[in-house]
C-alpha cells in the first residue's frame, strides 16, 4: 500500500519527494530487506517441496513404476477389492454416526445453556487428544475376549472385535471432533435469533430444525463430512489394533499398504497409497470450495 | 387484545433483571418500554412473546394465562433489533415462513398464501424485493420486512424489541413516523421496547420507564417528560440539570448558598434539585435563586447553550433563546421557571 502510494506521487516538490521518502521508511520498518525476504520463501517452498510434494509424487511414482497395467491389476486383486470396499463400508457407518451425534451435540452446545457444558466440549476434543493406538485398545479392553463384555458377547455369539463393528467403533470414535468442532462455532456465532423467529412465527421443533437451523449450517455440515470422511478412510493407528489383520477380511486401506509393503509388492502397496493420496488432493479442493462458501454465508442479520 | 403482567420477577445469575413488574396494557394500543441498558426492558418484553420464563408471577394476553403456553401457541408478532430474517430464504419466502408452517389443517393454499404476502409486501412498501435475499437489503429494509413477516401470521399482538436501534439517525426517523401510521392502520396491540427517549416520546401512546427491574413511571408522553414521578425519569428523560442540594426546614441550599426557592412540603435532607435545561431564565447579576459565570457558548440554531459556572462550585449547562446574547466572562443570574426536588 505504501509502495503504491510512494510510487503515484510525482517527485518533482520538495514535500512529494519527503512524503515519498517517509512512506518508503515505513515500508523498510515493515518489511525485511529483499535477499532475506527471498531467503525466507526459497526456505519455506523448499521445506514444502521435500515434505510434502516430494513423498506426494514419490508414492503415485512408485505405483505407476512398472507401467499402467500392472498398477491396475494391483487394484484389481481381490485382496485390494475387499480392502476398497471395507474402507467405504467403514467409512460410511461412521460418518453417518457421526454426522447425527456431530449435529446433535453442536445443536446442544450452540444454542442452549446447562450445566457440564464445558466438560462436554473438552469431552468432544477427547479424540483428538488421545493417541490412536490408545483409542483402539480401549475396544480392545471392553470387547475383548478378555474384556469387560468379552464373556456376555461371547455367550450371545455376537463378534465386535476383529470384525466390521470393532472397526467401525474405532473409527467412530477417532473421527468424532470432527462435525461437531466445524458446527459449533459456525452456530455460536448465528446465534439462536433466527429460531426464535421461527418459533414465534408457529413453527414446530422440527419445523424449525429442517427450514431453518439446517440450511443455515448446510455448508459447515458438508465441510464437517469431508474432514471426517478423510480421516475415516485413512485411519491407521486405531484400526489396526482392533481390525485382526485377516486378509480379506478385516483390512483397510491403509492397514493393506504396509502389510503389502512389508511382503516387498512396492506396486500394489503404491497402487492402494495412490488412490488414499487422490482422496487426499480431492478432499483438499473440496476444502477450498467449501471455506469460501462457509466466508460468503456469514452475517447477514448483524448490520 | 389487552396484555397484563403481574408481579413478574426474573433473575439471571446475582442480576435482578425484573424485580417486581406490574403492568396493563389496553386493546390497540402503542405501548412503549423505556429505559437504559439492563433495566430488564428486552426480558419483559421476551417473557410475554413467550421466549424466555419468568421466576415468579403472571402473564395474561386477553384475560388467558399465557405462561400457560410456548411461544409457538401464543400467536405473537416479534421483530428482532438485528431482524433475525432468514439467511437463505429470499425476502417472499421470509415472509411467508409463518403460513407455511402453519398445521396442514389449517394451513392457506398457495394463491392464498402469494395473495397475502403480496399484500403485506404491499403494506411495508417493499413489493419490488420480493426474490432478493436479506443481505441484498438495507437495515431499514430489512427491518420493514421482519416486520411484514411478524404481521404475516395475523398476530394477536406485536412485540417489537428495539426495532429502530441497529439502524442510522436518519433512516430511524423515517421509520418512526412510518411504524406510527401503520399502527394506526393496523391498529394491534403492541409493545416497543427502546432506549432512545425521543423515539418513546414521539411513536407511543404511553410510555414505560424502567430502571433496574422496576417500573419507575406509566404514563403519556406529556405525562413522563412535564411531570417525572422519580428523580431517575427526570433524569433520564429530556436534558436536565441536576444539583445536590439540602433542605433544611423550609430552606434549600446548595453548598453554605439558600437558595430562594419554595420548598413546601418537603423532607429536610440529602436532596437533588432538577431543571430542564431550557427552563433556566437569565437575568441580570443577583436577579434569581442562582449567579454564574459564563464559560462558553455554542449556538445550536433557535437556543445558545451556554456553560455556566454557579458561584456554589458546580458547572451547568443551560439553553437560553438567541434573544439575549451571551458571552464567556458574563456574570449573570439564572431562575429556574419550574424545577423538582427529590429526596434522596
Amino acid at each position: 500500500m505504501t509502495m503504491q502510494i510512494a510510487d503515484s506521487v510525482s517527485l518533482s516538490s520538495p514535500e512529494a519527494r519527503a512524503r515519498a521518502h517517509a512512506a518508503a521508511a515505513r515500508n523498510n520498518l515493515r518489511s525485511e530487506p529483499r535477499a532475506v525476504r527471498i531467503a525466507i520463501i526459497a526456505l519455506a517452498m523448499i521445506f514444502l517441496t521435500v515434505f510434502v510434494v516430494l513423498p506426494l509424487a514419490l508414492v503415485f511414482a512408485e505405483a505407476f513404476s512398472k507401467g499402467i497395467l500392472p498398477y491396475l491389476s494391483a487394484l484389481a486383486e481381490p485382496e485390494a477389492l475387499a480392502a476398497i470396499k471395507l474402507t467405504l463400508l467403514v467409512a460410511a457407518i461412521s460418518v453417518s454416526l457421526n454426522l447425527v451425534f456431530g449435529l446433535v451435540a453442536a445443536w446442544a452446545i450452540a444454542k442452549f445453556e446447562f450445566p457440564g457444558k464445558t466438560f462436554l466440549i473438552t469431552l468432544i476434543d477427547l479424540p483428538f487428544s488421545v493417541s490412536p493406538v490408545i483409542s483402539g485398545l480401549v475396544f480392545v479392553l471392553l470387547f475383548g475376549a478378555q474384556g469387560y463384555f468379552g464373556g456376555w458377547l461371547r455367550d450371545h455369539d455376537i463378534q465386535i472385535l476383529f470384525a466390521v463393528p470393532g472397526i467401525a467403533l474405532a473409527t467412530t470414535f477417532v473421527t468424532f471432533p470432527f462435525v461437531a468442532r466445524a458446527l459449533i462455532p459456525l452456530m455460536q456465532e448465528q446465534g439462536t435469533q433466527e429460531e426464535e423467529a421461527a418459533i414465534s412465527l408457529g413453527a414446530s421443533g422440527l419445523q424449525t430444525f429442517f427450514r431453518v437451523t439446517l440450511p443455515n449450517i448446510k455448508w459447515g455440515v458438508l465441510y464437517g463430512v469431508l474432514l471426517c470422511n478423510a480421516r475415516a478412510m485413512g485411519e491407521f493407528g486405531a484400526v489396526s489394533v482392533v481390525s485382526g489383520h485377516i486378509r480379506g477380511e478385516t483390512n483397510t486401506m491403509p492397514l493393506l499398504v504396509e502389510i503389502l509393503y512389508d511382503e516387498y509388492q512396492f506396486v500394489a502397496a503404491f497402487a492402494i497409497a495412490s488412490l488414499l493420496a487422490m482422496l487426499a488432493l480431492i478432499t483438499l479442493i473440496a476444502k477450498t470450495i467449501l471455506e469460501r462458501q462457509l466466508d460468503e454465508g456469514q452475517d447477514v442479520n448483524d448490520h | 387484545m389487552t396484555i397484563e403482567v403481574k408481579n413478574l420477577v426474573k433473575q439471571f445469575g446475582s442480576f435482578k433483571a425484573l424485580d417486581g413488574v406490574d403492568l396493563k396494557v389496553d386493546s390497540g394500543e402503542l405501548l412503549a418500554l423505556l429505559g437504559p441498558s439492563g433495566s430488564g426492558k428486552t426480558t419483559l418484553l421476551r417473557i410475554v412473546a413467550g421466549l424466555d420464563w419468568p421466576d415468579a408471577g403472571e402473564v395474561l394476553i386477553n384475560g388467558e394465562d399465557a405462561l400457560a403456553q410456548g411461544a409457538r401457541e401464543r400467536h405473537v408478532g416479534f421483530v428482532f433489533q438485528h431482524y433475525a430474517l432468514f439467511r437463505h430464504m429470499s425476502v417472499f419466502e421470509n415472509v411467508a415462513f409463518g403460513l407455511r408452517v402453519q398445521p396442514r389443517a389449517v394451513r392457506k393454499d398457495e394463491a392464498t398464501i402469494r395473495r397475502r404476502v403480496k399484500e403485506l409486501l404491499d403494506l411495508v412498501q417493499l413489493d419490488w424485493l420480493a426474490d432478493r435475499y436479506p443481505s441484498q437489503l438495507s437495515g431499514g429494509q430489512r427491518q420493514r420486512i421482519a416486520l411484514a413477516r411478524a404481521l404475516a401470521i395475523e398476530p394477536r399482538i406485536l412485540l417489537l424489541d428495539e426495532p429502530f436501534g441497529a439502524l442510522d439517525a436518519k433512516v430511524r426517523k423515517e421509520l418512526r413516523r412510518w411504524l406510527r401510521s401503520l399502527h394506526h392502520e393496523i391498529n394491534v396491540t403492541s409493545i416497543f421496547v427502546t432506549h432512545d427517549q425521543e423515539e418513546a416520546l414521539e411513536v407511543a401512546n404511553r410510555v414505560v420507564v424502567m430502571d433496574k427491574g422496576r417500573i419507575e413511571q406509566i404514563g403519556s408522553p406529556d405525562d413522563v417528560y412535564e411531570t417525572p414521578a422519580t428523580a431517575f425519569v427526570h433524569g433520564f428523560i429530556g436534558e436536565s440539570i441536576e444539583l445536590p442540594v439540602r433542605v433544611e426546614g423550609g430552606v434549600v441550599r446548595l453548598g453554605d448558598r439558600p437558595l430562594n426557592l419554595a420548598a413546601d412540603g418537603l423532607v429536610s435532607g440529602a436532596s437533588r434539585l432538577f431543571v430542564r435545561r431550557h427552563d433556566m431564565l437569565v437575568g441580570p447579576p443577583g436577579s434569581g435563586a442562582f449567579e454564574g459565570a459564563v464559560r462558553h457558548v455554542r449556538n445550536f440554531g433557535p437556543v445558545q447553550r451556554a456553560e455556566v459556572a454557579l458561584s456554589g462550585g458546580e458547572t451547568i449547562e443551560i439553553d437560553a433563546p438567541r434573544g439575549r446574547e451571551l458571552r464567556a466572562g458574563d456574570t449573570i443570574g439564572l431562575e429556574p421557571r419550574r424545577y423538582r426536588i427529590f429526596t434522596g
